[in-house]
């Protein structure tokens, strides 16, 4: 797409992460690439089915695929991890198995046969690719801001589709220093956060907060930057249990503060704006 | 054999497995008149508009099952069918005060959680008489838009087959409703000409013109249907 990406939102952009995708879209928009939202997409399904026979949970991403094609392009961009991950995982295994593209295929009878050559990439790809105009967009450096990056799961595992090195990922270090903030290094950002166990287990999840939190806030850090919606409402709102309150930014906030873009960030649990005042980054 | 199939042309088809010739032409719904059975429940309007005569059928040479409308749906030669007077889907209570779309912005899926698993496999919208897009309008509701699931299903008569295909339990006509209410209630702008007009009707400003509709000759009535002139006054 010339005049910018074509973007795939999938639903918790459009409900508990609308903070996420307008900080995003407001960012792109700035750089000259804005995110266009595809003509039909369809709920990735959120976690990536493993079962080697299961070709029905790979529906869905595959249809997402075909309107992608059938708008005439190669490459999709998402923000949420989750959809990163299946869409990405989905559409590998049908470039690499054309045994299931075929029976996809005879599947999809109401569409053009998916052809294979469409890319997903994640939003982090495309600002790391950018990270010169970023730097040349900034106005107002965060520099007073300490945070602490977490990546999570999805973005780096399994290997195959992981967007930098699985076990020492760089995408956003790289990312904060162009804006300015000092990078707390976080031995824990690659830890699971405790996923979906929110729903009937938070024992779990807060566990998992507790330790990654901590870890962040000892070794200095004012805030956590990530950009997985799963993620962020995990460590957001399970600090309620701990003796911790750092507010949990999507990494796309921060950029767009540092350009001085207004963003609402209203669905935060942790206010983030006490601290953004406190460091004079907001009035 | 009788007068009628000497003169007509007779196909052969097969309800719940029993063989029958009926004439060719006729609706599945007449067919099975027809054929000698009498609907208790399962018949409506006969118009296409109620729902009621929802139908499952085959042909001979396909594998694949085809679902439609009994009055609207001609037989074909070597039809197997049975019919579906009524769905029993789960339709969930809900207080229309307590649906306020700018309050949750996922109250579909407070209420029909079973969304959350549509594998997108568009068997839904396949299954639908109307062609409604019905999994489009499940995909709606996913990510809470409300007025675009109601918009989509506009023209839903409630016959189930899309529930009755789907692997996922989703009972997409109630969920579709819930969104046309919800719409209805807080999306769309509020009609104070509806209001007026339910006030003069309470008032009785239309009984008289109502009685003398009612007394009407039928021709009459046909007559003064079709050339009243329904555009906007002023």
């Amino acid at each position: 797409m010339e005049e910018g990406y074509l973007y795939y939102p999938g639903c918790t952009l459009k409900t508990k992460a609308s903070d996420y995708e307008e900080s995003a879209m407001a960012v792109m928009e700035a750089l000259g690439k804005p995110l266009v939202e595809m003509d039909d997409w369809y709920c990735c399904g959120a976690v990536q089915s493993l079962t080697e026979d299961d070709i029905m949970h790979q529906i869905a991403p595959i249809r997402t695929m075909c309107c992608a094609q059938e708008q005439g392009e190669k490459e999709v961009v998402t923000l949420c991890d989750m959809c990163y991950n299946v869409l990405k995982q989905a559409n590998e295994r049908m470039k690499e198995k054309p045994d299931d593209l075929e029976t996809m295929n005879e599947f999809l009878t109401e569409d053009p046969d998916y052809l294979g050559e469409v890319d997903v990439h994640h939003i982090f790809e495309i600002l790391r690719d950018m990270k010169d105009e970023i730097k040349k967009k900034v106005k107002k450096p965060i520099t007073d801001l300490k945070i602490a990056p977490y990546y999570g799961c999805m973005l780096l595992r399994p290997d195959h589709v992981a967007i930098d090195d699985t076990e020492d990922p760089h995408i956003m270090e790289g990312l904060l220093e162009a804006i300015g903030a000092e990078v707390i290094h976080n031995p824990k950002r690659t830890e699971c956060c405790g996923s979906y166990h929110t729903v009937n287990r938070s024992d779990i999840v807060e566990k998992r907060v507790e330790d990654i939190v901590s870890r962040a806030v000892k070794d200095g850090a004012d805030a956590i930057a990530l950009s997985c919606p799963l993620c962020q409402f995990n460590l957001d709102f399970h600090q309620r249990n701990t003796e911790y309150d750092i507010p949990v930014f999507y990494l796309t906030e921060l950029i767009a503060l540092a350009m001085g873009i207004e963003v609402g960030m209203e669905k935060h649990k942790i206010d983030p704006k006490s601290l953004l005042k406190d460091k004079k980054i907001l009035e | 054999m009788s007068e009628d199939e000497e003169n007509r042309e007779m196909i052969e088809i097969f309800v719940m497995g029993k063989r029958y010739k009926v004439p060719k032409g006729l609706t599945i719904m007449t067919a099975l008149e027809y054929a000698g059975y009498k609907y208790v429940r399962g018949c409506g309007c006969r118009g296409g508009f109620c729902g009621a005569c929802a139908t499952i059928y085959r042909t001979e040479d396909e594998y694949k099952f085809k679902m439609d409308l009994a009055c609207q749906t001609a037989v074909q030669d070597g039809m197997f069918l049975v019919q579906l007077p009524f769905v029993p889907a789960v339709r969930e209570d809900f207080d229309i005060e307590e649906v306020d779309p700018k309050e949750n912005d996922n109250v579909m899926l407070d209420y029909y959680s079973e969304i959350a698993r549509c594998v997108s496999c568009n068997t839904c919208t396949k299954a639908c008489p109307q062609d409604i897009e019905a999994m489009d309008y499940v995909q709606a509701a996913l990510r809470g838009d409300v007025e675009r699931c109601a918009d989509l299903s506009f023209d839903c008569i409630q016959c189930g087959l899309c529930s009755i295909r789907c692997p996922a339990d989703i009972k997409h006509y109630h969920l579709a409703q819930l969104a046309r209410r919800i719409t209805g209630r807080y999306i769309h702008e509020h009609s104070d000409e509806l209001e007026k007009r339910v006030q003069e009707i309470k008032n009785g400003e239309y009984d008289d013109k109502m009685k003398e509709m009612v007394e009407m000759e039928m021709e009459e009535l046909k007559k003064l249907y079709e050339e009243r002139d329904i555009r906007e006054e002023g």
